[in-house]
């Protein structure tokens, strides 16, 4: 009989972990997903475009019915867990019900922070992860409001862009310096500024917004040097926390995520945990693509195989329509490294590399991204481009004619 | 003058460049450009062209012209009628007279001149200002080979002619690297090789592309050539190859030379130790000799500019004397001349030893010509020869000169003294057809806008004594006049309008013409009194011609000397005992190399006229240095690096080519490169001013130097739209590029410096920058309209290759985005394979598309100039195409 396995979460590292399983060992184990959205998974990286208009939830949905049919999967969406007793080794749902395992894995991924600030419980406050902030955001932009994101990260930069796409008009209020601080350094952010105020959204920097403001719906925000600024929205992208409550609650490990060896489980055996709720190594993705590593070392540990984790070379990739930004490694030079950069802001262009004792540790490329792939294979195989150092940056077509 | 209409054919004419004198067909396009091509009716070249008569159109422009006169106003020199201009150079000539007598005097003329200016400049000079001391840059360039000839032959002939070229069974050429400086003769040569068997041997201390195609090479000291041809004669006395009918009758002072020379070379041991080569190499050469009887040995700068370059003219002449192997076809010593029209500045006496057409100083000859021209006052002796002449402006004797069509500031020896001399002078003229160069630098005080090459019309004779027209074929531009003119209105000025009421090139013509004849009664070689009576019609339409060609002739004369009829006394020619060879100056633990001087392939003496072809700036575009490897290393030089060459007197800074072609011991540097386009490359700076004691031609070949490795932080190269000159570069160099200004340069400023500098150079809304500070690279570009504004390459490695690819965006009209991003990494775009340094300048194909096409199974030069055409048109990169060849077939062996 099949070992029932039990994940709560039902988003991308769960569904990858049942492709992953699915494919090595059909019917060793009897999978039931627990998901609190009442839909299908789906790819929450195309929020943006959903919310651009570009896709609708559907055609982003990550598998049809069938597939998880076909798998055998027990799909329980819809179904908050509320609670995972160890000792029964039951997971229970706020239905009153309750799912037995015998593995059980943790894929509750993250959240959006709202800032604590005064006013951030009004009307109009919304945050952006999931389909339902969507539906919400859309109406909003859809009558031309005005509409404040708060945040110039990766998902602040994709919902303003969504937004501006849908109608709204759009400020964009940053507290640092410069956009996408944990991914670009200060040329790129410069270059990024400038191609994203000229889709037509304010872009403001060193903007710490202090409060919101309205008397049950926003009306304005604050900002830290007095400014106000007048909103009928506003949207906090400025961060997410993981999904880690469940899990520490049942008394398992958690600092700033849920704490999980090379091997995905935790410090209670036979409970791992995958994707934006775990923390391996110290580290806390906020990126689908650790999510799918681990998912699938994940899998061959629990197929009986010895694949271990050792973390992920991060990288990203903006998703906006016209606005090409790539990051991955380290992209800020540190003690030993070597920075390569080339700019053509005319062409909205601005690469850099950083090399590492002879090898890519990093890039961060902005208005052409073609060379991403290539960069993360150089940085993930550690392969000496010494020899092709010159043509680097200039692309993989240039070097290998140069080797050639 | 010849009235130009744009929508006419093309105009025959000949190229302005080296002696070889090839008919161009010119086809102006009615914008102030041409089209070029050789002229298939010259019996010079046949329709061929080298590189550089090639690339003729790419110097048409107006860029940097002198277009009308200039006087000196405190520190700069202002615009100038050309009245104003001309009354100061009569005046002041005329009170440096009247204070300090004619000969402080003196004239520095050019064998780029027409031979029409020349007799003018000479006239004036010598007829009625009264000095002697007009010289020329030929004194550079051929004054030893005339020495030779008269002391041997009695006149400055060439026995010679091209067709001895054409059906010699053995051609020696001496001190000649005639594939890049006499690139069609040199084709003529190789074609007899190959459809004729004809055998050629190169004597040269360098293993050049002439000695490439040798069947034997020579590669002989400096200053060896004397020996090797001593040891010559004895070896052809010992082995009865001698013609002792035709030294009995026709020579004198055979058995003195004979014995002078089995003191210096009496055995073939002997020979090669004192020429530094090997015993085989010296034997098989003279057997050589011996058994052909058909041998025209040709000579160039190797043997002129030598202080015993009379002695080395004469050593090779003996051997023919000796044999009788002159004046029949086949057989000949033949002297390649270096300038176009070196020969007619020789003709009409433009030169301090000579007085004119051929005459000398004797009463009887100043009576003549002073009959001839109802001259006042003219000069009775020889005057001071170039280096000579500027001595004597250094020391104050010499108040006034006119500088016409030469550089001297460059290309003397000992360049920077005399240039600081030029300094000194009371009234410095200057009439040129550029606005800037190191003369004009060097203080001038009046500069005179001359016709340039396509403006101005006259004859020119080539290395066989041959007149040809050099025709207008544009517009003159400016105020700009033929130089003929300008010396006759400075002389109308000066009160001698009656001598000088020229009104056109063939009034001076047949002027020159008729001296030649008069009272010759062929006593002189030279007479051309065949033409003096030209109508103007005739004259224009004036087919090349070999002189003599005497009054009642039509037809000129192609060989001398055949029958004798030497123009001595005697009628015999002169066997000269030469003295024991050695090189004057001394190398000593401070400068223990030699350093010789020479030309490249596609640059043409100070660049004024080929630095402004971008083609032919592809080839070698930085001033250079090369020494042997087993020299370089222990000195740290390395190949792409830089050295600082010093000699007593001067120091240049040079990028090093390590290459065995060179001798130990030895150094080889161009001499192209000035002040105006490089910083610290004045070659001519370093050479020892020692001169032959008979031609005056300064030893430019074998000067004691030093070399010592330099270092620079980084270097690059800078293309701009406007000329660029970054204080921050420590040397650099001009390369002419399409659209724009090329410069390559060397630095020891920090990469920030640079990053500041092209900032500075205005807004950075369309700026692109690539750095990568690590490995000291920085470069930066701007666009504008879809071209490349400016174009900076800060490394620290030899870019050559992005400069290539580099200069070809830079030259695109409208830059594609991939062009663009490809800019900045130095490389080409194309899917095609990179240009590489450009070997064949006629067709511009880059060394990497030659291998491409060898690889593709191009094995012969002929493969290749079927793909490519490289090499199929002036042949002279066919030497390299080799090299190519077999080093892919090493390659392959490997």
């Amino acid at each position: 009989m099949s070992e029932p396995l039990v994940i709560i979460g039902n988003g991308m590292a769960a569904a990858r972990l049942v492709d992953e399983l699915s494919k090595r060992a059909l019917g060793r184990y009897a999978i039931a997903v627990i998901g609190e959205e009442p839909r299908l998974a789906y790819n929450r990286v195309l929020l943006s475009s959903v919310l651009a208009g570009d896709a609708d939830m559907a055609e982003i949905e990550l598998r049809p019915a069938s597939w998880w049919r076909d798998r055998g999967v027990t799909l329980l969406y819809g179904a908050k867990a509320h609670a995972i007793d160890l000792a029964t080794r039951r997971v229970s749902l706020e239905s009153g019900e309750s799912v037995g395992f015998s593995k059980l894995v943790l894929a509750t991924g993250s959240r959006a922070l709202r800032l604590p600030l005064p006013g951030a419980q009004l009307q109009g406050v919304h945050v952006f992860r999931d389909g339902a902030d969507v539906d919400a955001l859309k109406r909003l932009a859809a009558q031309r409001k005005k509409i404040i994101v708060i945040g110039g990260g990766l998902l602040g930069l994709e919902a303003a862009y969504g937004l501006v796409k849908s109608g709204a008009e759009v400020s964009l209020a940053h507290v640092t310096d410069r956009l996408m601080e944990r991914q670009l350094d200060k040329d790129a952010a410069e270059l990024l500024k400038r191609i994203i105020e000229s889709k037509g959204i304010d872009v403001l920097l060193e903007a710490r917004t202090t409060r919101i403001l309205g008397d049950d719906r926003v009306s304005a925000i604050e900002l830290a040097d007095g400014r106000r600024l007048a909103a009928d929205g506003v949207v906090f992208a400025a961060g997410i926390a993981p999904n880690m409550e469940l899990a520490r609650d049942a008394g398992v490990s958690t600092q700033r995520g849920i704490v999980i060896d090379d091997h995905m489980e935790t410090n209670i055996a036979d409970i791992f945990a995958i994707g934006e709720c775990a923390q391996h190594r110290g580290v806390c993705y906020g990126l689908v693509e650790p999510a799918y590593d681990q998912a699938r070392v994940l899998a061959a540990r629990l197929c009986g195989e010895s694949d271990i984790y050792e973390g992920s070379i991060v990288s990203t990739n903006l998703k906006v329509s016209g606005v090409n930004v790539f990051s991955a490694g380290e992209f800020m030079e540190s003690d030993g490294a070597e920075t390569i950069s080339w700019r053509d802001f005319g062409l909205g262009l601005y690469k850099k590399l950083i090399i590492e004792d002879g090898r890519l540790a990093g890039a961060v490329l902005v208005g052409d991204t073609s060379a991403a792939l290539w960069c993360i294979e150089l940085i993930r195989t550690r392969a000496d481009v010494t020899q092709w150092r010159d043509a680097l940056i200039f692309g993989r077509a240039l070097c290998e004619r140069k080797a050639a | 003058m010849q009235r130009v209409d744009p929508r006419s054919a093309s105009v025959a004419t000949v190229c302005p460049y080296c002696g070889v004198g090839c008919g161009v067909l010119a086809t102006p396009d009615g914008c102030g450009g041409a089209a070029v091509a050789g002229d298939p009716d010259h019996p010079a070249n046949h329709g061929r062209l080298c590189s550089k008569g090639s690339a003729l159109h790419e110097t048409l422009s107006l860029d940097g012209r002198l277009l009308h006169p200039m006087l000196r106003a405190g520190e700069t020199l202002r615009r100038a009628t050309w009245d104003a201009a001309l009354d100061h150079v009569a005046q002041g000539f005329a009170r440096i007279i009247d204070t300090h007598g004619p000969q402080a005097v003196a004239f520095y003329l050019s064998g780029q001149l027409l031979t029409e200016d020349y007799y003018a400049a000479n006239k004036l000079i010598k007829g009625f200002i009264g000095s002697p001391n007009v010289d020329t840059n030929s004194r550079l360039c051929m004054a030893s080979t005339v020495a030779g000839h008269k002391r041997a032959l009695g006149a400055d002939v060439v026995p010679g002619c091209y067709e001895d070229l054409d059906c010699a069974d053995l051609i020696v050429l001496v001190g000649s690297n005639a594939a890049w400086c006499h690139p069609i003769l040199f084709q003529r040569m190789l074609r007899n090789k190959q459809e004729r068997g004809a055998r050629i041997v190169v004597i040269d201390p360098r293993r050049t592309a002439t000695a490439e195609e040798a069947d034997l090479f020579l590669p002989i000291a400096p200053g060896g050539d004397v020996a090797l041809f001593c040891g010559l004669l004895v070896h052809l006395v010992a082995n009865g190859a001698t013609c002792d009918d035709y030294i009995a009758q026709h020579t004198e002072g055979f058995t003195q030379a004979l014995a002078a020379a089995r003191e210096i070379a009496p055995t073939i041991a002997a020979t090669a130790a004192a020429a530094g080569l090997r015993e085989g190499d010296v034997a098989a050469f003279f057997e050589l000799v011996a058994t052909t009887p058909k041998t025209v040995t040709a000579f160039s700068q190797g043997v002129n500019q030598s202080a015993q370059g009379t002695d080395k003219v004469d050593a090779i002449i003996h051997c023919h004397l000796a044999t009788g192997r002159i004046g029949a076809p086949g057989a000949a010593p033949f002297s390649l001349t270096g300038q176009p029209n070196a020969m007619g500045g020789r003709e009409v006496g433009g030169l301090a030893n000579q007085l004119a057409a051929h005459m000398g100083f004797s009463s009887a000859e100043v009576d003549r010509v002073r009959r001839f021209w109802s001259a006042p006052r003219v000069a009775t002796h020889e005057g001071l020869k170039a280096v000579q002449m500027f001595e004597a402006i250094a020391r104050g004797e010499i108040k006034a000169l006119w500088v016409m069509g030469t550089n001297p500031a460059v290309s003397l020896p000992r360049a920077d003294d005399a240039r600081a001399a030029l300094a000194k002078l009371d009234l410095f003229v200057v009439s040129d057809n550029v606005l800037s160069n190191d003369t004009i630098n060097a203080g001038a005080h009046v500069l005179l806008p001359a016709q340039a090459w396509g403006e101005k019309s006259g004859t020119v004779t080539n290395s066989e004594r041959r007149i040809s027209r050099q025709r207008a074929f544009l517009p003159s531009p400016g105020e700009a006049k033929p130089d003929w003119r300008i010396v006759s209105d400075v002389a109308t000025r000066m009160g001698f309008c009656d001598a000088f009421r020229f009104q056109s090139a063939a009034d001076v013509f047949r002027e020159h013409a008729a001296l030649s004849a008069f009272e010759n009664d062929g006593s002189r070689s030279f007479d051309i009194g065949g033409l003096a009576t030209l109508s103007d019609e005739a004259y224009d339409a004036l087919h090349p011609t070999l002189w003599p060609i005497r009054a009642g002739e039509t037809k000129g004369r192609a060989r001398f000397f055949g029958e004798g009829g030497y123009f001595t006394a005697n009628g015999k020619a002169r066997f000269i005992a030469p003295e024991p060879p050695s090189l004057k100056a001394a190398t000593t633990a401070a400068f223990p190399f030699r350093l010789n001087t020479g030309r490249i392939r596609d640059q043409w003496h100070t660049m004024t006229r080929t630095g402004k072809s971008p083609r032919l700036a592809r080839h070698s575009p930085f001033p250079f240095v090369e020494i042997h490897p087993a020299d370089a290393a222990p000195l740290g030089l390395v190949d792409g690096g830089f050295a600082c060459v010093s000699s007593r007197h001067a120091e240049c800074l040079l990028a090093v080519s390590v290459t065995d072609r060179q001798r130990r011991g030895q150094l080889f540097a161009p001499i192209h490169w000035s002040d105006e386009t490089a910083s610290f490359a004045r070659v001519g700076s370093l050479v020892a001013a020692i001169v032959d004691p008979h031609s005056g031609q300064p030893e430019a070949k074998a000067t004691p130097a030093r070399i010592d490795a330099v270092t620079f932080k980084s270097r690059g190269f800078l293309l701009s739209r406007a000329p660029l000159r970054p204080m921050i570069a420590a040397l650099g160099t001009k390369v002419a590029v399409a659209g724009g200004h090329g410069l390559l340069f060397a630095s020891d400023t920090a990469l920030a410096s640079w990053r500041d500098y092209a900032a500075s150079l205005g807004d950075e809304a369309d700026v692109a920058e690539y750095l990568d500070e690590a490995r000291g690279i920085y470069r930066a570009a701007r666009f504008r309209d879809q071209r490349v504004d400016f174009c900076l390459f800060i490394g620290t490695e030899d870019a050559r290759g992005a400069f290539d690819a580099a200069t070809t965006l830079f030259e695109t009209e409208r830059l594609g985005l991939e062009q663009r991003k490809a800019l900045l990494s130095g490389r080409s775009p194309d899917g095609a394979a990179q240009d590489g340094p450009i070997v064949c300048a006629c067709f511009g194909v880059g060394a990497a598309a030659i291998d491409a096409a060898i690889a593709k199974g191009a094995h012969s030069v002929a493969a290749i100039g079927e793909t490519l055409r490289a090499g199929a048109n002036c042949g002279s990169c066919i030497p390299e195409l080799k090299r190519a060849i077999a080093a892919a077939r090493a390659c392959c062996e490997e």
